[in-house]
Protein backbone atom coordinates (compact mmCIF):
# COMPACT_ATOMS: atom_id res chain seq x y z
CA UNK A 1 0.00 0.00 0.00
CA UNK A 2 1.28 3.51 -1.18
CA UNK A 3 1.10 6.24 1.93
CA UNK A 4 -1.83 7.76 -0.11
CA UNK A 5 -3.36 4.86 -0.03
CA UNK A 6 -3.11 4.00 3.41
CA UNK A 7 -4.18 7.54 4.35
CA UNK A 8 -7.09 7.55 1.89
CA UNK A 9 -8.15 4.55 3.59
CA UNK A 10 -8.27 6.18 7.26
CA UNK A 11 -10.29 9.12 5.77
CA UNK A 12 -12.80 6.25 4.19
CA UNK A 13 -12.60 4.46 7.86
CA UNK A 14 -13.17 8.14 9.88
CA UNK A 15 -16.15 8.90 7.61
CA UNK A 16 -17.89 6.75 8.99
CA UNK A 17 -18.07 8.61 12.54
CA UNK A 18 -20.91 11.08 12.81
CA UNK A 19 -20.38 12.27 16.41
CA UNK A 20 -17.05 13.34 18.37
CA UNK A 21 -17.55 10.36 20.46
CA UNK A 22 -17.14 7.35 18.09
CA UNK A 23 -14.52 9.24 16.38
CA UNK A 24 -12.25 9.71 19.76
CA UNK A 25 -13.57 5.62 21.20
CA UNK A 26 -12.04 4.59 17.92
CA UNK A 27 -8.94 6.73 18.65
CA UNK A 28 -8.21 5.49 21.94
CA UNK A 29 -8.75 1.95 20.80
CA UNK A 30 -6.20 2.61 18.39
CA UNK A 31 -4.30 3.95 21.06
CA UNK A 32 -4.71 0.86 23.27
CA UNK A 33 -4.01 -1.38 20.44
CA UNK A 34 -0.79 0.28 18.94
CA UNK A 35 1.94 -2.50 19.22
CA UNK A 36 3.84 -2.00 22.33
CA UNK A 37 7.41 -0.33 21.47
CA UNK A 38 10.41 -2.04 22.76
CA UNK A 39 11.36 -0.78 25.75
CA UNK A 40 14.79 -0.53 25.21
CA UNK A 41 13.77 2.53 23.06
CA UNK A 42 12.05 4.23 25.64
CA UNK A 43 15.10 6.47 26.22
CA UNK A 44 15.53 10.16 27.17
CA UNK A 45 17.03 10.63 23.26
CA UNK A 46 14.03 9.41 22.04
CA UNK A 47 11.67 11.50 24.05
CA UNK A 48 9.79 13.93 22.48
CA UNK A 49 9.13 15.89 25.62
CA UNK A 50 5.50 18.83 25.44
CA UNK A 51 4.29 20.31 27.97
CA UNK A 52 0.77 18.28 27.91
CA UNK A 53 2.28 14.66 27.26
CA UNK A 54 5.52 12.90 26.15
CA UNK A 55 6.15 10.82 22.91
CA UNK A 56 8.85 8.61 22.52
CA UNK A 57 9.81 7.88 18.51
CA UNK A 58 12.52 4.84 17.43
CA UNK A 59 13.29 4.31 13.53
CA UNK A 60 14.92 1.69 12.28
CA UNK A 61 16.14 0.89 8.53
CA UNK A 62 15.51 -2.67 7.00
CA UNK A 63 16.24 -3.02 3.23
CA UNK A 64 15.59 0.49 2.26
CA UNK A 65 12.28 1.40 4.11
CA UNK A 66 12.11 2.63 7.08
CA UNK A 67 10.24 1.36 10.20
CA UNK A 68 8.84 3.46 13.03
CA UNK A 69 7.88 2.40 16.35
CA UNK A 70 6.24 5.27 19.07
CA UNK A 71 4.47 5.31 22.43
CA UNK A 72 3.01 8.10 24.36
CA UNK A 73 2.00 8.33 28.01
CA UNK A 74 -1.49 9.73 26.68
CA UNK A 75 -3.66 7.67 24.73
CA UNK A 76 -5.28 10.15 22.34
CA UNK A 77 -1.97 11.23 21.45
CA UNK A 78 -1.09 7.31 21.00
CA UNK A 79 -3.89 7.12 18.63
CA UNK A 80 -2.83 9.63 16.56
CA UNK A 81 0.66 7.93 16.65
CA UNK A 82 -1.18 5.14 15.50
CA UNK A 83 -2.54 6.93 12.41
CA UNK A 84 0.92 8.19 11.79
CA UNK A 85 2.91 4.76 11.70
CA UNK A 86 0.14 3.17 9.63
CA UNK A 87 0.77 6.12 7.20
CA UNK A 88 4.66 6.12 7.17
CA UNK A 89 5.80 3.52 8.36
CA UNK A 90 7.46 0.92 5.80
CA UNK A 91 8.36 3.55 3.19
CA UNK A 92 11.14 4.31 1.67
CA UNK A 93 12.87 7.75 3.00
CA UNK A 94 11.88 9.47 -0.55
CA UNK A 95 8.26 8.67 -0.06
CA UNK A 96 8.42 9.50 3.64
CA UNK A 97 9.70 12.92 2.69
CA UNK A 98 7.44 13.36 -0.17
CA UNK A 99 4.40 13.00 2.12
CA UNK A 100 2.23 15.09 3.72
CA UNK A 101 -0.27 15.45 7.26
CA UNK A 102 -3.24 16.62 5.07
CA UNK A 103 -5.37 13.57 6.06
CA UNK A 104 -5.12 14.49 9.71
CA UNK A 105 -7.18 17.33 9.00
CA UNK A 106 -9.73 15.31 6.67
CA UNK A 107 -10.17 13.54 9.46
CA UNK A 108 -10.88 16.27 11.53
CA UNK A 109 -8.17 15.92 14.31
CA UNK A 110 -6.06 18.68 13.61
CA UNK A 111 -6.49 20.50 16.67
CA UNK A 112 -4.00 18.01 17.52
CA UNK A 113 -1.27 18.96 15.57
CA UNK A 114 -1.24 22.15 16.36
CA UNK A 115 2.27 23.67 16.93
CA UNK A 116 0.90 25.49 20.20
CA UNK A 117 -0.12 22.05 21.58
CA UNK A 118 2.89 21.16 22.71
CA UNK A 119 1.71 17.25 22.91
CA UNK A 120 4.67 16.25 21.27
CA UNK A 121 2.87 15.06 17.97
CA UNK A 122 3.93 18.18 15.42
CA UNK A 123 7.60 17.91 17.03
CA UNK A 124 7.55 13.70 16.36
CA UNK A 125 5.91 14.32 13.00
CA UNK A 126 9.65 16.72 12.50
CA UNK A 127 11.33 13.77 14.01
CA UNK A 128 9.81 11.09 11.25
CA UNK A 129 11.00 13.10 8.29
CA UNK A 130 14.22 13.77 9.93
CA UNK A 131 14.78 9.88 10.45
CA UNK A 132 14.04 9.94 6.71
CA UNK A 133 16.24 12.62 5.70
CA UNK A 134 19.22 10.95 7.60
CA UNK A 135 18.96 7.49 6.51
CA UNK A 136 18.12 8.43 3.43
CA UNK A 137 21.85 9.81 3.23
CA UNK A 138 23.43 6.60 4.16
CA UNK B 1 -25.59 38.13 44.92
CA UNK B 2 -27.15 37.32 42.45
CA UNK B 3 -25.64 34.63 39.79
CA UNK B 4 -27.76 35.54 36.47
CA UNK B 5 -27.33 39.05 37.42
CA UNK B 6 -23.10 38.11 37.36
CA UNK B 7 -22.80 35.94 34.24
CA UNK B 8 -25.02 38.65 32.51
CA UNK B 9 -21.96 41.44 33.04
CA UNK B 10 -20.22 38.52 31.19
CA UNK B 11 -20.81 37.95 27.79
CA UNK B 12 -18.74 35.34 26.52
CA UNK B 13 -19.92 32.84 28.63
CA UNK B 14 -23.14 32.57 26.58
CA UNK B 15 -21.93 30.64 24.05
CA UNK B 16 -21.46 26.63 23.06
CA UNK B 17 -17.93 24.92 22.17
CA UNK B 18 -18.32 21.58 20.10
CA UNK B 19 -22.23 22.28 20.45
CA UNK B 20 -22.88 22.47 23.99
CA UNK B 21 -22.66 25.68 26.61
CA UNK B 22 -19.40 26.76 27.36
CA UNK B 23 -18.50 25.96 31.32
CA UNK B 24 -15.47 27.98 31.58
CA UNK B 25 -13.61 26.32 34.89
CA UNK B 26 -9.89 27.79 33.56
CA UNK B 27 -9.88 30.73 35.76
CA UNK B 28 -7.05 29.64 37.52
CA UNK B 29 -5.10 30.50 34.55
CA UNK B 30 -7.31 33.72 33.52
CA UNK B 31 -10.77 34.82 33.99
CA UNK B 32 -12.89 35.82 31.85
CA UNK B 33 -13.76 40.56 32.06
CA UNK B 34 -17.08 41.92 32.63
CA UNK B 35 -18.55 44.23 30.15
CA UNK B 36 -17.15 47.32 32.45
CA UNK B 37 -14.01 45.90 32.13
CA UNK B 38 -13.81 45.38 28.47
CA UNK B 39 -15.81 48.69 27.62
CA UNK B 40 -13.24 50.68 29.78
CA UNK B 41 -10.84 49.53 27.48
CA UNK B 42 -12.57 51.02 24.43
CA UNK B 43 -13.99 54.20 26.27
CA UNK B 44 -10.09 55.29 26.64
CA UNK B 45 -9.30 54.22 22.74
CA UNK B 46 -12.39 55.73 21.70
CA UNK B 47 -12.18 59.21 23.76
CA UNK B 48 -9.24 59.89 25.92
CA UNK B 49 -6.16 57.69 24.51
CA UNK B 50 -2.68 59.59 24.93
CA UNK B 51 0.11 59.55 26.17
CA UNK B 52 0.67 59.81 30.75
CA UNK B 53 2.63 62.19 32.57
CA UNK B 54 4.10 64.31 29.66
CA UNK B 55 1.29 66.00 27.92
CA UNK B 56 -0.05 69.85 28.77
CA UNK B 57 -2.54 69.01 26.44
CA UNK B 58 -6.09 67.98 27.89
CA UNK B 59 -6.44 64.50 26.68
CA UNK B 60 -2.76 63.96 28.15
CA UNK B 61 -4.01 65.31 31.20
CA UNK B 62 -7.02 62.88 31.03
CA UNK B 63 -5.16 60.32 30.68
CA UNK B 64 -2.83 60.61 33.73
CA UNK B 65 -5.79 61.24 36.20
CA UNK B 66 -7.44 58.02 35.28
CA UNK B 67 -3.90 56.09 35.21
CA UNK B 68 -2.80 57.90 39.11
CA UNK B 69 -6.80 57.09 39.98
CA UNK B 70 -6.26 53.48 38.85
CA UNK B 71 -2.91 53.41 41.08
CA UNK B 72 -5.63 54.71 44.01
CA UNK B 73 -7.58 52.46 43.39
CA UNK B 74 -5.32 49.27 43.96
CA UNK B 75 -3.69 50.87 47.05
CA UNK B 76 -7.00 51.04 48.50
CA UNK B 77 -7.78 47.69 47.22
CA UNK B 78 -5.17 46.17 49.14
CA UNK B 79 -4.85 48.46 51.57
CA UNK B 80 -1.28 50.08 50.92
CA UNK B 81 0.28 52.91 52.63
CA UNK B 82 1.11 55.02 49.92
CA UNK B 83 0.14 55.58 46.32
CA UNK B 84 3.96 55.37 45.14
CA UNK B 85 4.14 51.78 46.76
CA UNK B 86 1.97 50.95 44.08
CA UNK B 87 3.89 50.03 40.62
CA UNK B 88 2.45 49.16 37.97
CA UNK B 89 3.84 46.15 35.65
CA UNK B 90 3.13 43.49 33.41
CA UNK B 91 2.14 40.47 35.62
CA UNK B 92 3.20 39.00 38.96
CA UNK B 93 6.21 37.26 36.75
CA UNK B 94 7.35 40.92 35.68
CA UNK B 95 6.67 42.29 39.13
CA UNK B 96 8.66 39.51 40.82
CA UNK B 97 11.29 40.15 38.76
CA UNK B 98 11.75 43.37 39.00
CA UNK B 99 12.30 42.56 42.93
CA UNK B 100 14.53 39.77 42.48
CA UNK B 101 16.73 41.59 39.61
CA UNK B 102 16.94 44.42 41.73
CA UNK B 103 17.89 43.00 44.98
CA UNK B 104 20.74 41.03 43.31
CA UNK B 105 22.11 44.11 42.59
CA UNK B 106 22.98 45.22 45.39
CA UNK B 107 21.19 43.26 48.52
CA UNK B 108 21.80 39.94 48.44
CA UNK B 109 25.38 38.90 48.52
CA UNK B 110 27.52 35.69 48.36
CA UNK B 111 26.75 32.95 50.80
CA UNK B 112 23.48 34.68 51.80
CA UNK B 113 19.92 33.07 51.22
CA UNK B 114 16.73 33.15 49.06
CA UNK B 115 13.48 31.23 51.14
CA UNK B 116 11.00 29.90 49.07
CA UNK B 117 8.62 26.70 48.90
CA UNK B 118 8.23 23.97 46.88
CA UNK B 119 5.00 24.16 45.96
CA UNK B 120 5.91 27.85 44.26
CA UNK B 121 4.57 28.84 40.62
CA UNK B 122 7.93 28.50 38.06
CA UNK B 123 7.60 32.65 38.23
CA UNK B 124 8.99 32.47 41.96
CA UNK B 125 11.24 30.09 41.65
CA UNK B 126 13.53 30.82 38.29
CA UNK B 127 14.11 34.47 38.88
CA UNK B 128 15.69 33.69 42.44
CA UNK B 129 17.56 31.00 40.99
CA UNK B 130 18.81 33.79 38.37
CA UNK B 131 19.20 35.90 40.87
CA UNK B 132 21.80 33.62 43.33
CA UNK B 133 23.07 32.43 39.98
CA UNK B 134 23.96 36.43 39.78
CA UNK B 135 25.00 36.52 43.42
CA UNK B 136 26.28 33.18 44.50
CA UNK B 137 23.39 33.43 47.00
CA UNK B 138 21.88 30.39 47.73
CA UNK B 139 18.26 29.08 46.95
CA UNK B 140 16.25 26.75 49.95
CA UNK B 141 13.14 25.37 49.92
CA UNK B 142 10.81 24.13 52.28
CA UNK B 143 8.97 21.22 51.50
CA UNK B 144 4.89 20.35 51.77
CA UNK B 145 3.36 17.19 52.49
CA UNK B 146 1.00 14.69 50.87
CA UNK B 147 -2.18 16.55 51.72
CA UNK B 148 -0.58 19.95 49.89
CA UNK B 149 0.21 21.52 53.28
CA UNK B 150 3.34 23.79 53.57
CA UNK B 151 5.58 22.71 56.13
CA UNK B 152 5.49 25.43 58.35
CA UNK B 153 7.74 24.23 60.80
CA UNK B 154 10.82 23.15 58.22
CA UNK B 155 10.29 26.42 56.66
CA UNK B 156 10.69 28.29 60.48
CA UNK B 157 13.41 26.04 60.67
CA UNK B 158 14.89 26.98 57.15
CA UNK B 159 15.49 31.13 58.46
CA UNK B 160 18.45 32.14 59.58
CA UNK B 161 20.55 35.04 59.74
CA UNK B 162 21.59 34.14 56.32
CA UNK B 163 18.15 34.32 54.75
CA UNK B 164 17.63 37.73 53.46
CA UNK B 165 14.78 36.88 50.69
CA UNK B 166 11.51 34.60 51.87
CA UNK B 167 9.45 34.77 49.17
CA UNK B 168 6.02 32.76 48.72
CA UNK B 169 2.83 32.01 47.73
CA UNK B 170 -0.17 32.67 49.30
CA UNK B 171 -2.34 30.47 47.28
CA UNK B 172 -1.01 27.42 45.25
CA UNK B 173 -1.99 27.45 41.98
CA UNK B 174 -1.77 23.54 41.24
CA UNK B 175 -3.00 22.89 45.09
CA UNK B 176 -5.23 25.64 45.93
CA UNK B 177 -3.35 25.79 49.38
CA UNK B 178 -3.77 28.80 51.58
CA UNK B 179 -0.39 29.21 53.49
CA UNK B 180 -0.43 30.85 56.70
CA UNK B 181 1.86 33.98 55.51
CA UNK B 182 0.68 36.03 58.37
CA UNK B 183 1.80 33.73 60.77
CA UNK B 184 5.23 32.66 58.69
CA UNK B 185 5.70 36.41 58.06
CA UNK B 186 5.36 37.06 62.19
CA UNK B 187 7.84 34.55 62.64
CA UNK B 188 10.17 35.89 59.96
CA UNK B 189 10.24 39.78 62.02
CA UNK B 190 10.48 38.31 64.89
CA UNK B 191 13.57 36.02 63.91
CA UNK B 192 15.29 38.60 61.76
CA UNK B 193 13.77 41.75 62.25
CA UNK B 194 14.13 43.68 58.88
CA UNK B 195 16.54 42.34 57.55
CA UNK B 196 14.83 39.80 56.29
CA UNK B 197 12.86 41.13 52.74
CA UNK B 198 9.73 39.15 52.80
CA UNK B 199 7.96 38.90 48.69
CA UNK B 200 4.38 37.35 48.80
CA UNK B 201 3.11 36.31 45.50
CA UNK B 202 -0.55 36.54 45.28
CA UNK B 203 -1.35 35.96 41.92
CA UNK B 204 -4.21 33.45 42.86
CA UNK B 205 -4.91 35.00 45.98
CA UNK B 206 -5.99 38.51 45.04
CA UNK B 207 -8.71 37.66 43.15
CA UNK B 208 -10.28 34.95 45.82
CA UNK B 209 -9.55 36.45 49.38
CA UNK B 210 -9.19 40.31 50.61
CA UNK B 211 -5.68 41.79 50.92
CA UNK B 212 -4.37 43.72 53.66
CA UNK B 213 -0.51 44.83 53.04
CA UNK B 214 -0.49 46.75 55.90
CA UNK B 215 -1.96 43.72 58.31
CA UNK B 216 0.58 41.08 56.77
CA UNK B 217 3.47 43.57 56.85
CA UNK B 218 5.48 41.98 53.94
CA UNK B 219 8.12 43.84 52.00
CA UNK B 220 6.21 43.23 48.52
CA UNK B 221 3.31 41.61 46.95
CA UNK B 222 2.71 40.96 43.62
CA UNK B 223 0.00 39.99 41.78
CA UNK B 224 -1.90 40.16 38.10
CA UNK B 225 -4.98 41.86 36.61
CA UNK B 226 -6.05 39.22 34.77
CA UNK B 227 -6.83 36.25 36.98
CA UNK B 228 -9.07 39.10 38.60
CA UNK B 229 -11.12 39.96 36.04
CA UNK B 230 -9.29 42.90 34.32
CA UNK B 231 -7.39 42.30 31.09
CA UNK B 232 -3.99 40.39 30.57
CA UNK B 233 -0.36 42.56 30.31
CA UNK B 234 -1.23 44.54 33.65
CA UNK B 235 0.38 43.73 36.94
CA UNK B 236 0.82 45.38 40.51
CA UNK B 237 3.97 45.04 42.43
CA UNK B 238 3.47 46.81 46.07
CA UNK B 239 6.47 47.30 47.91
CA UNK B 240 7.53 49.32 51.10
CA UNK B 241 8.30 53.26 50.39
CA UNK B 242 11.30 53.10 52.36
CA UNK B 243 12.46 49.80 50.81
CA UNK B 244 11.85 50.58 47.42
CA UNK B 245 13.19 54.29 47.38
CA UNK B 246 16.71 52.82 47.95
CA UNK B 247 16.49 49.97 45.30
CA UNK B 248 18.33 50.05 41.57
CA UNK B 249 15.70 50.36 38.96
CA UNK B 250 15.17 46.97 37.20
CA UNK B 251 14.98 48.88 33.27
CA UNK B 252 15.98 51.39 32.06
CA UNK B 253 14.31 54.43 30.01
CA UNK B 254 11.41 57.29 29.92
CA UNK B 255 9.60 58.21 32.73
CA UNK B 256 11.97 56.81 35.06
CA UNK B 257 14.62 59.68 34.96
CA UNK B 258 14.90 62.81 36.71
CA UNK B 259 17.60 64.25 34.36
CA UNK B 260 19.94 62.39 31.91
CA UNK B 261 23.48 63.27 30.26
CA UNK B 262 25.45 61.00 28.87
CA UNK B 263 27.28 60.55 31.56
CA UNK B 264 25.30 59.83 34.27
CA UNK B 265 21.42 59.88 35.30
CA UNK B 266 19.69 60.56 37.84
CA UNK B 267 16.28 58.22 38.49
CA UNK B 268 13.08 59.56 39.39
CA UNK B 269 10.98 59.54 42.31
CA UNK B 270 8.62 56.23 43.14
CA UNK B 271 6.57 54.84 41.64
CA UNK B 272 8.20 56.44 38.36
CA UNK B 273 11.71 54.73 38.78
CA UNK B 274 10.51 51.28 38.45
CA UNK B 275 8.03 52.07 35.28
CA UNK B 276 10.33 52.73 32.47
CA UNK B 277 8.57 53.60 29.09
CA UNK B 278 5.03 54.01 28.31
CA UNK B 279 3.09 51.82 30.56
CA UNK B 280 0.01 49.92 29.86
CA UNK B 281 -2.26 52.98 30.50
CA UNK B 282 -5.50 51.35 29.39
CA UNK B 283 -4.72 48.05 31.07
CA UNK B 284 -4.23 50.04 34.53
CA UNK B 285 -7.69 52.04 34.09
CA UNK B 286 -9.03 48.43 33.12
CA UNK B 287 -7.88 47.14 36.74
CA UNK B 288 -9.01 50.19 37.98
CA UNK B 289 -12.64 48.91 36.72
CA UNK B 290 -12.23 45.05 37.72
CA UNK B 291 -11.66 46.38 41.17
CA UNK B 292 -14.79 48.33 41.14
CA UNK B 293 -16.59 45.20 39.80
CA UNK B 294 -15.11 43.07 42.59
CA UNK B 295 -15.59 45.34 45.44
CA UNK B 296 -19.26 46.21 44.29
CA UNK B 297 -19.48 42.39 44.54
CA UNK B 298 -18.27 41.71 47.47
CA UNK B 299 -14.95 40.10 47.84
CA UNK B 300 -16.15 38.31 50.95
CA UNK B 301 -19.40 37.27 48.68
CA UNK B 302 -17.03 36.16 45.82
CA UNK B 303 -15.05 34.32 48.25
CA UNK B 304 -18.01 32.34 49.45
CA UNK B 305 -19.29 31.65 46.51
CA UNK B 306 -16.05 29.97 45.32
CA UNK B 307 -15.63 28.09 48.62
CA UNK B 308 -19.32 26.45 48.00
CA UNK B 309 -18.45 25.63 44.25
CA UNK B 310 -15.46 24.23 45.89
CA UNK B 311 -16.64 22.34 48.48
CA UNK B 312 -19.56 21.05 46.24
CA UNK B 313 -16.77 20.07 43.44
CA UNK B 314 -15.41 18.13 46.04
CA UNK B 315 -17.68 16.47 47.31
CA UNK B 316 -18.76 15.22 43.76
CA UNK B 317 -15.91 14.51 42.23
CA UNK B 318 -15.38 11.62 44.82
CA UNK B 319 -18.31 9.49 43.69
CA UNK B 320 -16.38 9.37 40.10
CA UNK B 321 -14.39 6.27 40.48
CA UNK B 322 -10.43 6.61 40.32
CA UNK B 323 -10.30 10.16 41.09
CA UNK B 324 -7.35 11.37 43.12
CA UNK B 325 -7.33 14.74 44.57
CA UNK B 326 -4.40 16.53 44.29
CA UNK B 327 -4.28 18.94 47.24
CA UNK B 328 -6.42 18.59 50.08
CA UNK B 329 -5.36 20.88 52.57
CA UNK B 330 -8.16 22.22 54.84
CA UNK B 331 -7.43 25.68 53.53
CA UNK B 332 -8.40 25.90 50.05
CA UNK B 333 -9.35 28.75 47.20
CA UNK B 334 -10.90 28.03 44.37
CA UNK B 335 -9.06 25.15 42.54
CA UNK B 336 -9.56 21.82 42.24
CA UNK B 337 -6.59 19.51 41.08
CA UNK B 338 -6.96 15.76 40.36
CA UNK B 339 -5.92 12.59 38.58
CA UNK B 340 -7.66 9.94 37.50
CA UNK B 341 -6.75 6.17 37.83
CA UNK B 342 -5.21 4.55 34.71
CA UNK B 343 -5.95 8.09 32.33
CA UNK B 344 -3.59 10.32 31.79
CA UNK B 345 -4.60 14.22 32.48
CA UNK B 346 -4.25 15.36 29.07
CA UNK B 347 -6.80 13.14 27.62
CA UNK B 348 -9.00 13.63 30.43
CA UNK B 349 -8.88 17.53 29.16
CA UNK B 350 -9.53 16.74 25.37
CA UNK B 351 -12.82 15.10 26.07
CA UNK B 352 -13.87 17.36 28.52
CA UNK B 353 -13.39 19.89 26.12
CA UNK B 354 -15.58 18.03 23.31
CA UNK B 355 -18.18 18.35 26.17
CA UNK B 356 -17.75 21.97 26.60
CA UNK B 357 -15.68 21.95 29.45
CA UNK B 358 -12.63 24.33 29.74
CA UNK B 359 -10.08 23.30 32.20
CA UNK B 360 -6.39 23.16 33.09
CA UNK B 361 -4.02 19.76 32.46
CA UNK B 362 -0.47 19.57 32.70
CA UNK B 363 1.92 20.76 35.09
CA UNK B 364 0.81 24.10 35.71
CA UNK B 365 3.88 26.03 35.73
CA UNK B 366 5.17 24.32 38.75
CA UNK B 367 6.97 21.11 38.09
CA UNK B 368 8.31 20.39 41.47
CA UNK B 369 5.19 19.69 42.71
CA UNK B 370 4.17 17.34 40.47
CA UNK B 371 7.26 15.69 41.10
CA UNK B 372 6.26 15.41 44.56
CA UNK B 373 3.30 13.30 44.08
CA UNK B 374 5.20 11.37 41.24
CA UNK B 375 2.80 12.65 38.61
CA UNK B 376 3.20 14.04 35.15
CA UNK B 377 0.30 16.36 35.69
CA UNK B 378 -2.76 17.07 36.85
CA UNK B 379 -6.52 18.43 35.65
CA UNK B 380 -7.33 21.06 37.65
CA UNK B 381 -10.95 22.93 37.40
CA UNK B 382 -10.96 26.20 38.80
CA UNK B 383 -13.80 28.58 39.59
CA UNK B 384 -15.02 32.06 39.31
CA UNK B 385 -17.28 34.21 40.95
CA UNK B 386 -19.56 33.06 37.39
CA UNK B 387 -19.40 30.13 37.99
CA UNK B 388 -22.77 27.83 39.20
CA UNK B 389 -23.52 24.14 41.09
CA UNK B 390 -25.26 23.77 37.46
CA UNK B 391 -21.70 23.78 35.70
CA UNK B 392 -20.17 21.58 38.17
CA UNK B 393 -22.95 19.08 37.51
CA UNK B 394 -22.14 19.59 33.93
CA UNK B 395 -18.33 19.03 34.54
CA UNK B 396 -19.15 16.03 36.58
CA UNK B 397 -20.72 14.19 34.16
CA UNK B 398 -18.77 15.29 31.47
CA UNK B 399 -16.00 13.67 33.72
CA UNK B 400 -17.66 10.27 34.19
CA UNK B 401 -18.46 9.70 30.49
CA UNK B 402 -14.44 10.86 29.64
CA UNK B 403 -13.29 8.33 32.03
CA UNK B 404 -15.76 5.48 30.75
CA UNK B 405 -14.17 6.63 27.28
CA UNK B 406 -10.61 5.90 28.47
CA UNK B 407 -11.22 3.00 30.23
Amino acid sequence: MTIQEAQQEIIDDFAFFDDWMDKYEHIIELGKELPQIDEKYKTDENLIKGCQSRVWLHAENKDGKIYYSADSDAIIAKGIISLLLKVFSGHTPEEILAANTDFINEIGLQEHLSPTRSNGLVSMIKQIKNYALALSNN
Amino acid sequence: MDINQIRAQFPILNQEINKRPLVYFDNGATSQKPLRVIESISNYYLHYNSNVHRGVHTLSQKATDKYEQARQKVRQFINANHSEEIIFTRGTTESINLVAFSLSQNFLQQGEEVLISEMEHHSNIVPWQMACERTGAKLKAASFDEKGILNVEELKNLVSEKTKIVALTQVSNALGTINPIKEIIDYVRSKNGNNTLILIDGAQAVPHLSVDVQALDCDFYAFSGHKMYAPTGIGVLYGKKELMSQMTPYQGGGDMIKTVTIEKTEYNELPYRFEAGTPNISGAIALSEAIDFMLETGVNEIARHEHELLTYATEKIKTVSGVKIIGEAPNKAGVLSFVVDGTHPSDIGVLLDKMGVAVRTGHHCAEPVMDKFNIPGTVRASFAVYNTRQEVDIFIAALEKAVNLLR
